[in-house]
């Protein structure tokens, strides 16, 4: 079996189960409801032959609703064939089954998910915070969390505070102008000369 | 029968006289031992600076110490976490006095381009520095001009009174009119502050 052939397979086989498939320079993306994760997950690794979880990411869709989209890609070193999955979870569920045990390396990339963005993992073995402190207040990588960060005060662990921004973020704008005009810039105006 | 005398003649040629605070001085900034505090990038920096090519050891500054109790100037060498922060204050505190310390880059001395929710805007938030050095990171010959200028500021620390406060004003009650306080030094490294023992 070829890796287009397993593509097309999945779609027969899950059936209802894929709420929608996107084509994008030969990479296929699958949108699955967040209570078939399990059962797609296992189908996918034990029958289709996807045995490394490459990444796990988040996205926070701040505004719409559902507000996060958690993203599974994996691949098939047998047949070097690439899949996306991805499931829209609401601000209020806010949690995903845990694929740890299907993919152990799903471990710390659930932990990262959860201690930047919030969205816990059922069944997860050990669901602490991996980068930041346990007791840290906040989840960074929300859009509701300013760059410039929150003041917090664990005592004898860590404390945080805001960072100056100057008038900062500064940030560049594509476009075909040289390099000079390019440079990045402080969004408000009147701090740029 | 040699005849014996208080004084021995093979190094009558040898003495000097010079002041308490120079010899001090001059003992304490030849030979600064550097407590490593890489935390990024310029760490890189700073162990070329180590290296055979800038040679430190030039200075008397070859000896990295591991153990923050043999240390004499703390080199904050990169990026600072506020999850580090306070593992690198006690650090700073597990080293005795007289002690010193090099904020060395961008980072280290302001939190650089890291405008972040993560790291802390500059070590002197928690420690004293008394020498900053700019660049991101710096060149080896910018830590070391850094050094030459902690060299020259301890030269004019009041070194006995600082490490022998009551002795000092036992022997002479008048001592803080008779020294001069440590000369602030400015020039291409940031002129820093005067060393306090008790920030918090």
């Amino acid at each position: 079996m070829t890796g287009q052939e397993l593509l097309e397979s999945i779609s027969r086989l899950l059936g209802a189960k894929i709420q929608s498939r996107i084509e994008f320079r030969h990479e296929t993306t699958f949108s699955i409801q967040p209570e078939d994760l399990r059962e797609v997950a296992k189908f996918c690794r034990d029958e289709l032959s996807f045995d490394y979880l490459i990444d796990i990411s988040s996205v926070d869709n701040f505004g719409d609703e559902p507000r996060f989209e958690v993203v599974y890609e994996l691949y098939s070193m047998t047949l070097a064939v690439h899949l996306r999955l991805k499931l829209a979870v609401s601000e209020e569920v806010c949690a995903v089954d845990t694929v740890s045990d299907i993919w152990p390396t799903a471990d710390w990339h659930e932990r990262e998910i959860y201690d930047m963005m919030g969205i816990r993992f059922n069944n997860h073995p050990d669901l602490r915070r991996i980068l930041m402190w346990d007791g840290y207040p906040f989840f960074p990588l929300r859009k509701d969390f300013p760059l410039e960060g929150l003041p917090s005060e664990m005592p004898d662990v860590a404390f945080t505070s805001a960072a100056p921004m100057e008038g900062g973020p500064f940030v560049t704008q594509p476009s075909t102008a040289t390099a000079k005009d390019r440079e990045p810039r402080a969004k408000r105006p009147d701090l740029n000369q | 029968m040699p005849q014996t005398t208080a004084y021995d003649s093979k190094i009558e040629g040898n003495v000097i006289f010079t002041q308490l605070d120079a010899a001090m001085n001059w003992m304490r900034k030849n030979s600064l031992w550097p407590m490593p505090m890489g935390l990024a990038c310029c760490a890189i920096e700073l162990m070329a600076t180590a290296a055979s090519r800038f040679d430190i050891a030039r200075f008397g500054s070859e000896v990295m110490r591991f153990s923050p109790r043999q240390c004499d100037v703390m080199i904050v060498a990169g990026t600072v976490t506020y999850k580090m922060a306070l593992a690198v204050k006690r650090i700073w505190e597990q080293m005795p006095e007289p002690k010193w310390c090099i904020a060395m880059g961008a980072c280290a001395s302001t939190g650089g381009m890291y405008r972040s929710y993560a790291v802390l805007q500059g070590i002197d938030q928690l420690i004293p520095v008394d020498v900053y050095v700019s660049g991101c990171p710096p060149r080896p010959e910018a830590l070391l001009e850094g050094l030459i200028r902690l060299q020259k500021k301890i030269e004019g620390e009041q070194a006995f009174l600082n490490q022998k406060p009551k002795l000092a004003h036992e022997l002479i009650p008048d001592i803080e009119k008779r020294t001069h306080p440590t000369p602030s030094i400015r020039g291409g490294v940031r002129g820093a502050a005067p060393s306090t023992s008790s920030v918090a």
